[in-house]
């Protein structure tokens, strides 16, 4: 009898909320689709505001770059996520960069090589280049680390060298960024390649690692920031025209100060300011 | 049997009450399983739904992103580290359960039981820390790259030899005094007693032991991760990188998607079936060989 009673109430409680819940959720729902690189940092972002905000929810989708521009565009959403620049055909819509992404290549620091060029790096990585003496280092044998499959670090090394991840031929798979740095300082002929932040960080502790420069410029977090190092790329909220009301309180959060230390949790760069 | 007439009638009303809730709760924790198997294979239904199961089995490699879901180089690599594991460990495991039980002085041997006992406890990522600090880049030194499925065999061996160890000197120590002490009265050496007695009368125990072990490397993750080189190849060589399929989804879990994320669920339905049948050996070993 007791229960029976205790669960009608339940029951009443709920339809309640769920018609309150019907009748605000244009109001009070934000939704957001898009990169999978950006997702969890956007989620982050999205649950510190939906504690500062109560009574707001921030809904994260993930379904690629391309989704978030599609959805964007098609007003599915009131912001799409995307990690990348926006390209000339996309300028019907706004970009807020948030953070930037770069990755850099690392060699043990007792590497005499010094600097690889783009193709180096792609014959490498491929195994046509199997030995440090062809590119002006010891002979020793190089051993090649690779990232596991849907990193994003992954995704941006291939798309800027223009591989397949089918095509490279590793000796070492890795997931995190410390497994890789680890992976790298205890192996002398080993190369990888992992997100800068960590990097830096690490081999100023001394670990026994070093960060290559690329294209002359060199792989410090504050190139990144500046957009100058080759292997980087924003990470941007995108709107349909300028945002208003809720998007727009959201992204001015997500682009302030107070939630720089989300953005380097997750081992991006936050922006200059 | 065992049964003997209730001897009060209050202890007859606790037990018409455990009877049932014991079975009910036992009947929960085989639902369990039966409920993981089911999850596992909802989450790989996107996968297995797509055609002809064949073609996990068939494809050369593992790029997901690229449709390729080749599942069967991981599973003779889960299978290789494993095997290689017990075989090393095996006659250690039981080398030092029969040094524990008849050799060592029992001082020693009560010492010796408790550093088998925390080596068994040590959690597997401090192992693969190691390895990964420490093993591998010693392996890399003489045989570069390092992180291989040699590696994984001695990282996995050092992670069960405790288990082995013990559950043999258990099973050691069960086979009752008087065969031994009879097997001594008929004139054998310590060595026929223990070659010609004891281990034959503990041989389940010592089995399932080795099995149990089996298990457990087939179902490591951490530690194999860290150590193994995690490329997708079948392995051909000790020193070749390879990876397990518990390292295939611990890997790519976190960025997984779509069916990517039902191949990496069809890894696990693989590895559980695995463990399974591993299980079920272990239990018909242990009832068809019980002693006495």
């Amino acid at each position: 009898m007791k229960a029976s009673r205790w669960f009608e109430q339940l029951a009443a409680v709920t339809i309640l909320a769920g018609v309150a819940g019907v009748a605000s959720a244009s109001n009070d729902r934000l939704v957001l689709t898009g990169s999978s690189t950006v997702a969890p940092l956007v989620s982050e972002i999205g649950k510190r505001f939906e504690k500062q905000n109560p009574g707001i929810r921030v809904d994260v989708q993930t379904g690629g770059s391309s989704r978030g521009v599609a959805d964007t565009r098609s007003g599915l959403v009131n912001i799409g996520m995307v990690s990348r620049a926006l390209n000339s055909g996309e300028h019907d819509l706004v970009a807020h960069a948030i953070a930037m992404d770069g990755v850099g290549i690392i060699l043990h620091r007792s590497n005499p090589v010094q600097t690889l060029t783009d193709e180096q790096v792609k014959a490498i990585y491929r195994g046509q280049i199997t030995h440090w003496s062809e590119v002006g280092g010891k002979d020793v044998r190089i051993t090649v680390v690779n990232k596991a499959e849907g990193r994003s670090t992954l995704e941006l090394f291939l798309h800027h060298f223009a591989l397949k991840n089918s095509e490279i031929k590793a000796q070492v798979v890795i997931g995190e960024n410390q497994q890789g740095i680890k992976t790298v300082a205890g192996n002398p002929g080993a190369v990888g390649y992992v997100s800068i932040g960590t990097a830096e960080y690490e081999a100023a502790r001394g670990t026994p690692i070093k960060l290559l420069p690329m294209a002359g410029v060199a792989a410090t977090v504050d190139n990144i920031r500046d957009g100058r190092f080759p292997l980087s790329r924003p990470l941007n909220l995108v709107t349909k025209g300028a945002p208003t009301g809720l998007a727009k309180r959201f992204i001015e959060f997500a682009r302030s100060g107070a939630v720089n230390d989300l953005v380097e949790a997750q081992f991006f760069v936050p922006l200059a300011r | 049997m065992i049964w003997s007439k209730p001897s009060s009638s209050s202890r007859w009303h606790a037990d018409r009450w455990l009877e049932p809730s014991l079975g009910l709760l036992a009947m929960g924790a085989a639902l369990i399983l039966l409920l993981v198997l089911a999850f596992l294979l909802h989450e790989a239904w996107p996968l297995l739904s797509e055609g002809d199961l064949l073609h996990l089995f068939t494809d050369g490699g593992w790029y997901p992103l690229e449709g390729h879901f080749g599942l069967l180089p991981m599973l003779w690599a889960t299978l290789a580290a494993a095997l290689g594991a017990v075989l090393l460990a095996g006659p250690l495991g039981l080398a030092s359960a029969i040094f524990q039980q008849f050799y060592a002085p029992s001082a020693l041997a009560r010492l010796y039981r408790t550093v088998l006992a925390l080596l068994a406890g040590i959690p597997s990522v401090v192992y693969g820390l190691w390895g990964l600090t420490v093993l591998v880049p010693l392996i890399a030194r003489w045989q570069p790259p390092g992180a291989s499925l040699f590696a994984a065999i001695l990282i996995l061996a050092l992670m069960i030899l405790p288990t082995i160890a013990l559950t043999s000197a258990s099973a050691l120590a069960a086979v009752p005094k008087a065969w031994l002490q009879g097997a001594a009265a008929l004139g054998l050496t310590r060595k026929g007693v223990i070659m010609g007695v004891a281990i034959p009368a503990a041989r389940s125990g010592i089995l399932g032991g080795i099995l149990l072990a089996s298990a457990r490397a087939l179902g490591e993750t951490m530690a194999v991760l860290m150590v193994a080189g995690n490329v997708v190849q079948n392995p051909t060589g000790l020193f070749e990188p390879v990876r397990v399929l518990t390292a295939n989804i611990a890997l790519e879990m976190a960025y997984a998607t779509g069916t990517h994320r039902a191949g990496l669920f069809a890894s696990g339905l693989l590895l559980t079936l695995l463990v399974l049948a591993l299980a079920w050996m272990a239990a018909r070993i242990t009832r068809s060989a019980h002693p006495v």
